[in-house]
């Protein structure tokens, strides 16, 4: 994940400037890079259904924003979804996949397995990546429907990618 | 004190400030007061209001926004107050309108019903102003003192009647209310 998320910032051609998190180690050198910027305004949330609504207000005044979490926010996430689709506000997700590949927390499967169907079960546009070539691509093409387009669209991104928890 | 006096006072003194309301009465109560192009009304996303108002914050620095929501709502959203806390702007004031009360779903009691301050809640994670205010007189002062900028997020807490008033409907359209809101500012609206 180092490589594709230093890649994304040095490339921000999205011009995201916006950033609100609660922290997955598969997102930490994206956070920290973010984070050390004086140009991006980021938020550490208590729950990943604020940063849903962060990112509605911060385009609301003019701002892109990028909202990371792991695939168990999601499920925190769902009744304020319903404000970016309802209103038709661009929103970016990016989503650490747990539950599916090398799992060694069986807790983490239920929510891994629902991660998917649940976004698209509100209407938000879902895309998958698999490597780290793909997700550079994936995403900045998520992040121009999402922010030329007024879609709502969560990449997430692959356990297989991320690998397994180190302890 | 009468909730829509006590909104419709605040934002005669708003001064050009930006407006994002909560769901159920407080929306109603500001669209009473005016139905304005710097208003964003939520009709869901219960949880969400001052959370948009932190993201129009810090979007548009140079702007004042003021949240106005219920007890229920601010209720759902406690964790934003660290959240908003530690994000620390200086140009959002969050107003909650406290009847202690559902009062959309058939009035039954809320948690500030049952002794939870919101307002010490606040203080205790760190808005550099946070009180109740019990009369109109003293709303009268927070619309003089909320002229004054501020140095870091402020709440406060209105005690109001418990009654269900005529409603005022804003417009449940929610992409209208984003655009005309966008446009007030000056931004593309797609």
């Amino acid at each position: 994940m180092k490589k594709p998320a230093q890649f994304w910032v040095k490339n921000n051609t999205a011009g995201i400037r916006h950033m609100s998190y609660v922290p997955d180690a598969g997102h930490s050198t994206l956070i920290r890079l973010f984070g050390d910027d004086p140009q991006v305004v980021a938020n550490v949330l208590t729950t990943e259904e604020e940063g849903v609504a962060i990112a509605c207000g911060a385009w609301l005044g003019g701002m892109r924003s990028v909202v990371l979490m792991q695939s168990s926010g999601v499920g925190n996430c769902i009744n304020m979804l319903s404000l970016p689709v309802q209103a038709r506000m661009p929103l970016l997700l990016l989503v650490t996949m747990r539950g599916e590949w090398e799992e060694f927390n069986p807790w983490q499967v239920p929510m891994g397995r629902a991660t998917q169907a649940a976004l698209e079960a509100i209407g938000v546009t879902v895309l998958r990546a698999e490597t780290g070539a793909d997700l550079v691509e994936t995403v900045a093409q998520a992040a121009g429907m999402a922010f030329d387009g007024d879609q709502q669209i969560a990449v997430l991104i692959g356990q297989r990618l991320l690998g397994k928890k180190k302890w | 004190m009468d909730r829509r006096v006590a909104v419709a006072k605040l934002l005669a003194a708003r001064d050009g400030a930006l407006v994002v309301t909560g769901l159920g009465s407080p929306s109603y109560d500001v669209h009473a007061a005016g139905d304005v192009a710097g208003n964003y009304y939520l009709w869901g996303a219960m949880g969400g209001a001052a959370l948009v108002g932190l993201g129009i914050a810090q979007a548009q620095p140079g702007k004042r926004v003021m949240v106005i929501t219920g007890d229920g709502e601010q209720l759902m959203a406690f964790g934003a107050m660290a959240t908003i806390a530690v994000a620390a702007p200086d140009n959002l004031d969050v107003i909650v309108l406290d009847n202690q009360h559902f009062g959309e779903t058939g009035m039954q009691q809320s948690h500030t019903g049952k002794g939870i301050n919101l307002a010490a809640i606040a203080a205790a994670c760190g808005f550099t102003q946070a009180r109740e205010l019990r009369d109109l007189g003293e709303v009268d002062a927070l619309c003089a003192d909320l002229l004054q900028p501020g140095t870091g997020p402020r709440l406060f807490v209105l005690k109001i009647k418990a009654e269900n008033l005529p409603r005022s409907l804003p417009p449940r359209d929610a992409t209208f209310i984003k655009t005309r809101f966008r446009a007030h500012l000056g931004l593309a609206t797609c």
